[in-house]
């Protein structure tokens, strides 16, 4: 069975629509005008039971929406939706001891108690047995390294710290299901590092789904064996990170460093950076080896490496590319 | 479930009690309150020699009971209720596989046994000030407390339920003010309903309020004849039914709503 099933799923938000001034607003309490809203429009996709995916696109693409449909906190306009076969948005009880959500800036942690008691209250609400709540709690606690932290009232804790327990508190029931909306934003270097490889490693232990959003492409490509781009509601791409970089990235990058100073590349490929002896090149991926062949043959090169440009570039280019896409579309409507 | 309702009330006592000040305060609203309504009424009664079959001890005996079975049946949840759904708390709340009215009550249930140290000494200091009338039994006081019990459940679910159009609104403080005055008018609080005019009284009949406060208050004071002491339990059966199908009703609808619109 499909860990997350999604056809043809469509939110439409209602929104009000006033124009400005005092005559607007007299009129708008006898007769309001709405504008619909498209947040996500007929997306598809599927995740396999242990599948680590990002979802990834601009603000007000639609991630979040789609997360909020698939734990059953929205229901969808159209189409339909299944997470461990169960419909989300009839919230049965079995299927939320199922799944988590994860919101960087929610919390579930109660504010002004320890840690630990609010993971007390979780064990209760989500009936996890005593020693299993004790496995993952030691667990958590070793991974997360949340030791010095348990007995800490919440608001006692650097929002690192709060975030490595809100993770925790997520993951007492053992949910099969992630979906982690944006879980490092705000975080320190060191800190988003040590979260992110404490979700591989928790991923690759207990087989869990996840369907992780973030704006640091770090997350996404050390995580994320696949993504899902979004923009407009609309899905611009899904497959491999590879893929992705083979599909919209024609070009190569080769550094070069030379014994000495100032020759001119520009014959080999367009040069993006030269400085001292190491020059970076951007040449179409066809040439990639002719090229490199000719660099070692003609000059003398001391270290020469061969790169797929940044992910960020890429992911940027396809945004822009849909960006334009959607300008033209708009232009050729006023005609 | 009963293990839920534990840790959530050993929680939100540990909560509440990093509060204590502001709990006080509160607190104090609901012993003022019913102290300036005996005073009036002992003062009116003791220049007219009693009203409506009710002398100064009477009066002192009402609202001093009043005022513990009022502290016992209070709830809050209006406008917190307003605050969960504008910052989308209540997101949160939803993603629990538990109904988020049982941490309300457990809520509500720890400061109830909190506020317990404050409002003993409150009652035994009316008491001893204003010597009312009192003529317990154990039979009468049985009686109260089984009606009390569902004086609680139903302000809880009525309040709650009250509480919930703040899916529809934000502007949900009116509607606490209208929830408020029903309340203050007629439940009792106000002045024992009996000395309402006939039409009002009958009215008072017919809603929840009376049954909620009024009812366990006569009870205990062991006031009523047997035959409005069945009617009183028929309407408190009646008014907790109706009151559980209403909030039923209300959240489905609710959360219906709130997942069309999101937060």
């Amino acid at each position: 069975m499909l860990a997350v099933d999604v056809r043809q799923l469509t939110k439409t938000y209602v929104v009000p629509e006033r124009e400005a001034g005092l005559g607007a607003a007299v009129h708008s309490v006898f007769r309001r005008r709405t504008r619909a809203v498209e947040a996500v429009a007929e997306i598809s996709f599927a995740l396999q039971p242990g599948e680590f995916v990002g979802f990834v696109g601009p603000n007000g693409a639609g991630k979040t929406t789609t997360l909020k449909m698939l734990s059953g906190l929205l229901h969808p306009t159209a189409g339909r939706a299944r997470v461990l076969g169960h419909v989300p948005a009839r919230r049965e009880r079995a299927f939320l001891r199922r799944i988590t959500l994860v919101m960087g800036q929610r919390n579930q942690l109660l504010w002004d108690i320890p840690v630990i008691d609010s993971f007390e209250r979780n064990r209760v609400v989500y009936r996890v047995p005593s020693a299993e709540y004790r496995r993952t709690l030691d667990e958590l606690t070793g991974l997360l390294d949340l030791a010095p932290l348990l007995e800490r009232p919440v608001r006692n804790l650097s929002l690192g710290e709060r975030m490595k327990c809100e993770i925790a508190v997520a993951l007492l029931h053992r949910p099969q299901v992630l979906f982690l909306d944006e879980p490092t934003i705000g975080l320190d270097v060191t800190m988003q590092r040590r979260i992110r490889a404490f979700l591989a490693e928790y991923n690759r232990a207990h087989h869990t789904t996840v369907l992780l959003t973030s704006h640091y492409m770090a997350d996404v490509e050390a995580l994320c064996s696949r993504i899902v781009m979004i923009d407009h509601g609309r899905i611009l791409f899904d497959g491999a990170l590879q893929e992705l970089v083979r599909r919209f990235s024609p070009h190569k990058t080769i550094v070069v460093e030379l014994d000495r100073d100032a020759a001119d590349l520009s014959s080999y490929g367009e040069v993006v950076a030269s400085e001292g002896g190491r020059h970076t090149l951007l040449v179409p991926k066809a040439d990639t080896p002719q090229v490199t062949a000719r660099l070692l043959g003609d000059l003398p090169v001391s270290d020469l490496t061969v790169e797929d440009p940044p992910i960020e570039d890429v992911i940027e280019q396809v945004f822009a590319g849909a960006l334009d896409g959607a300008g033209v579309a708009r232009a050729r409507d006023r005609d | 479930m009963l293990r839920a309702y534990w840790v959530y009330l050993k929680t939100n006592l540990a909560l509440q009690l990093q509060y204590r000040v502001e709990l006080a305060i509160w607190m104090l609203n609901r012993i003022v309150e019913p102290t300036v309504y005996l005073v009036v009424w002992r003062t009116v009664a003791a220049t007219r020699g009693g009203v409506g079959g009710y002398d100064a001890a009477d009066f002192a005996a009402y609202f001093i009971t009043l005022m513990v079975v009022n502290q016992l049946t209070f709830t809050w949840i209006i406008h917190e209720f307003e605050w969960r759904v504008r910052t989308g708390e209540l997101s949160a709340m939803l993603l629990k596989p538990i109904h988020p009215i049982h941490g309300d009550i457990a809520d509500n249930l720890a400061y109830k046994v909190l506020t317990l140290v404050i409002l003993v000494p409150a009652a035994v200091l009316l008491s001893v000030l204003f010597k009312p009338a009192f003529e317990f039994s154990a039979a009468t006081l049985a009686a109260a407390a089984a009606a009390l019990v569902v004086a609680y459940l139903i302000r809880f679910f009525i309040d709650w339920a009250f509480a919930l159009s703040a899916f529809w609104t934000t502007r949900t403080a009116a509607i606490n003010q209208i929830y408020f005055l029903l309340l203050l008018f007629c439940s009792g609080r106000l002045a024992p309903l009996e000395l309402f005019p006939g039409w009002l009284e009958r009215i008072t009949w017919y809603l929840p309020f009376r049954w909620a406060v009024w009812f366990p208050v006569e009870l205990a004071l062991g006031r009523l004849s047997p035959d409005v002491m069945a009617a009183g339990f028929r309407m408190q059966a009646l008014w907790l039914l109706l009151g559980l199908l209403l909030l039923r009703v209300m959240w489905r609808l609710g959360v219906r709503k709130y997942a069309a619109v999101g937060s």
